[in-house]
């Protein structure tokens, strides 16, 4: 049966025409599948953006690998296994990339990133958890109301105005306090680090805090715990995975937080155990050094691989710290959310 | 546990919270304090309004704000539009359990967690050796014209840098729309872009302004992203094209701080413009508290 007898029996079988779209309902429709599309598209600029972040940093990195002249300098061996700097001279880690025999060990950049980073967590940890405990269960609701937008200012205050802080107002004070030698140390820098991620691990923390349910407090209560052990003993740990992801992002925060460090660390690249001495973190390494950097050199290359480890670092600190807040969210609500 | 020692634990463990609470407000309060003390007599018209001099150990700060003014600017023209587009993607288009709007927002929460310094490579990787050289290639220009540091390339940096901001703020502000305005306006017959456009957008506005302002207050501040991509130390001149070198507060204050030749002499010019950044980031923070404030009070009545 063709298209014409076929409409002509449904039309004799119902008087009322197949509805048709005008021509303008099409277009309006078409009109609509293009926004969409162009939305959805649009959409993608913040995948590609990750994606395009690490292959750009990677890609100038690569020069490591691919480059003979770059390879023998800066091989992985020499950046992660202690060296012969001179002979005679037992085997050392040392960064002096720059000298007429490029040292290119990045273990003194660990060591001081890891050193202003645990610094920093000492402090920004107990400060910012206890302050969010604080807020979401002691705190009368007027002063609640005033601490939350005060600490979202204190994270608002740009990393270059800490690290001026740091190194003009606190700097004294701290090696008088701890009478150490060195004026710029891995204890200031951890402290001016501490100052930016306080507001991060307060605010994440205050919101897994908040997020218990009324009704674990109510029990807690009604079987004749006092505010404090509810607290305590009931919505601390219901929202330890969140607080523990808090804590996640902000040693995230801090190993990539780059101008305090830079201004306060002292930035001599020392391999030691005391936080006491001036250290170098990865991310002042690259602040310090791009500047005079010839583009292309072994040099160059080994500060863009310094990226990519400190992206590589933040990233799997982040997956794990969004993958723990969704967890406790759903447990929370009940896998409602 | 007696009552009397169950009452004592419980008043030192409030305390102690209370104390953790305390010592955060009160080092805010410390660095304002100091920064406003140290500053506040320097903020003058002349510092605002004249360039350096004097190898910076005088003068003003013009061409420093006149740099950040412009590069939040084009910062904010460059991230809006992809912003409040992605979140308008992830809350009004993207389907229920979408797998690619959980990849957006697995990226977005990624990207915010990118250290800022890292930012700067991209920026150097991507807009300025990759486009800027290309776009030189296409048009021709025998000496580098785009392949090099300037204000376009640091703006477009930091707009990446803050998009994360302005999709979570937006969205925040699309949620904030109640469903039957959504409903009442298709009801009418009115498309879904035409809904959109005439009543879930306006209906977000103030938190979408709110998202503006946070982001522009973030990639006011940011220096680490702008090192290589085109902030320079010092520039008589402002910039006039969207590939010159620009003057930065952030910047200038690193470089105050770090490497002048007279610590003492720089002392109050540096601490002068200090408070002219902090004043700045504040009263954009500020701004942004007040909508958001004033937009869940009003949400908050129009829901009853």
């Amino acid at each position: 049966m063709d298209r014409q007898a076929l409409m002509q029996e449904q039309s004799l079988a119902s008087p009322v025409p197949v509805p048709t779209l005008s021509a303008a309902a099409r277009r309006r429709q078409l009109k609509e599948k293009l926004i969409a599309g162009l939305v959805t598209a649009v959409a993608f600029t913040g995948i590609a953006a990750l994606v395009l972040i690490l292959i750009f940093v990677a890609k100038e990195a690569m020069g490591l690998f691919t480059d003979p002249h770059a390879r023998q300098e800066a091989s992985l061996s020499k950046m992660f296994l202690p060296q012969v700097t001179r002979p005679g001279r037992p085997a050392t880690f040392v960064w002096q990339p720059v000298s007429s025999v490029p040292k290119v060990s990045m273990i003194p950049l660990f060591i001081g990133t890891l050193k202003t980073t645990l610094v920093s967590m000492f402090v920004a940890v107990p400060l910012g958890v206890f302050g969010a405990l604080f807020a979401a269960e002691f705190a009368p609701r007027r002063l609640r109301e005033v601490l939350k937008p005060t600490i979202e200012l204190l994270a608002g205050i740009p990393s270059v105005v800490l690290g001026f802080f740091a190194l003009m107002v606190m700097a004294s004070f701290v090696q008088d306090f701890f009478g150490l030698e060195s004026r710029l140390n891995a204890v200031l820098a951890g402290l001016g680090l501490a100052l930016a991620i306080v507001p991060v691990i307060f605010t994440v923390s205050e919101d897994a805090l908040t997020a218990v349910p009324r009704s674990y407090r109510e029990a807690s209560l009604a079987l004749g715990a006092t505010p404090w052990e509810t607290a305590w003993k009931v919505v601390l740990p219901a929202a330890a995975p969140g607080i523990l992801a808090a804590c996640v992002l902000g040693f995230g925060r801090a190993i990539g937080e780059t101008m305090i460090v830079l201004m306060a660390s002292g930035n001599a690249a020392i391999v030691s155990a005391r936080l006491g001495d001036s250290v170098r973190s990865l991310s002042a390494t690259i602040a310090a050094e791009m500047g005079e950097v010839v583009v292309g050199s072994p040099h160059y290359s080994l500060l863009f691989f310094i990226g990519v480890e400190l992206f590589a670092f933040t990233f799997v600190l982040n997956m794990f710290a969004t993958s723990w807040t969704r967890k406790v969210m759903k447990r929370l609500t009940g896998g409602a959310g | 546990m007696k009552h009397t020692t169950r009452k004592a634990v419980g008043l030192a463990l409030t305390s102690l919270t209370g104390l953790a609470a305390f010592v955060i407000v009160a080092v805010l309060a410390l660095i304002l304090l100091d920064v406003f003390r140290g500053g506040a007599a320097n903020v003058t018209w002349a510092f605002l309004t004249q360039p350096p001099s004097d190898g910076m150990m005088g003068g003003g700060i013009f061409p420093a704000i006149f740099g950040t003014a412009a590069l939040t600017l084009l910062m904010t023209l460059a991230v809006m539009p992809v912003g409040v587009l992605t979140a308008l993607y992830l809350h009004e288009y993207a389907p229920p359990n979408s797998r690619m709007a959980r990849w957006v927002r697995v990226a977005v929460a990624n990207l915010a967690g990118v250290p800022s310094v890292v930012f700067g490579l991209f920026g150097l990787g991507f807009f300025i050796l990759f486009v800027g050289k290309g776009l030189d290639r296409a048009l021709g220009y025998e000496e580098m014209h785009w392949a090099q540091p300037g204000i376009l390339w640091a703006a477009l940096t930091l707009a990446v840098l803050t998009l994360p901001v302005v999709i979570v703020s937006t969205e925040e502000a699309l949620r904030a729309v109640p469903l039957d305005h959504r409903t009442a306006s298709l009801a009418l017959g009115a498309t879904q872009s035409q809904t959109l456009v005439r009543v879930v957008l306006p209906g977000a506005l103030p938190g979408i302004l709110t998202g503006a302002v946070l982001a522009i207050s973030r990639g006011a501040g940011e220096v680490a992203p702008i090192l290589f991509t085109g902030a320079a130390y010092f520039l008589p001149d402002l910039p006039t094209h969207l590939n010159s070198q620009f003057m930065h507060l952030g910047y200038h204050t690193y470089v105050l701080a770090t490497q002048s030749p007279d610590v003492e002499a720089t002392r109050p010019l540096l601490y002068a413009t200090v408070l002219v950044l902090l004043m700045l980031t504040f009263a954009l923070n500020l701004v942004a508290v007040i909508i958001r404030s004033r937009t869940r009070r009003k949400a908050a009545s129009a829901g009853h």
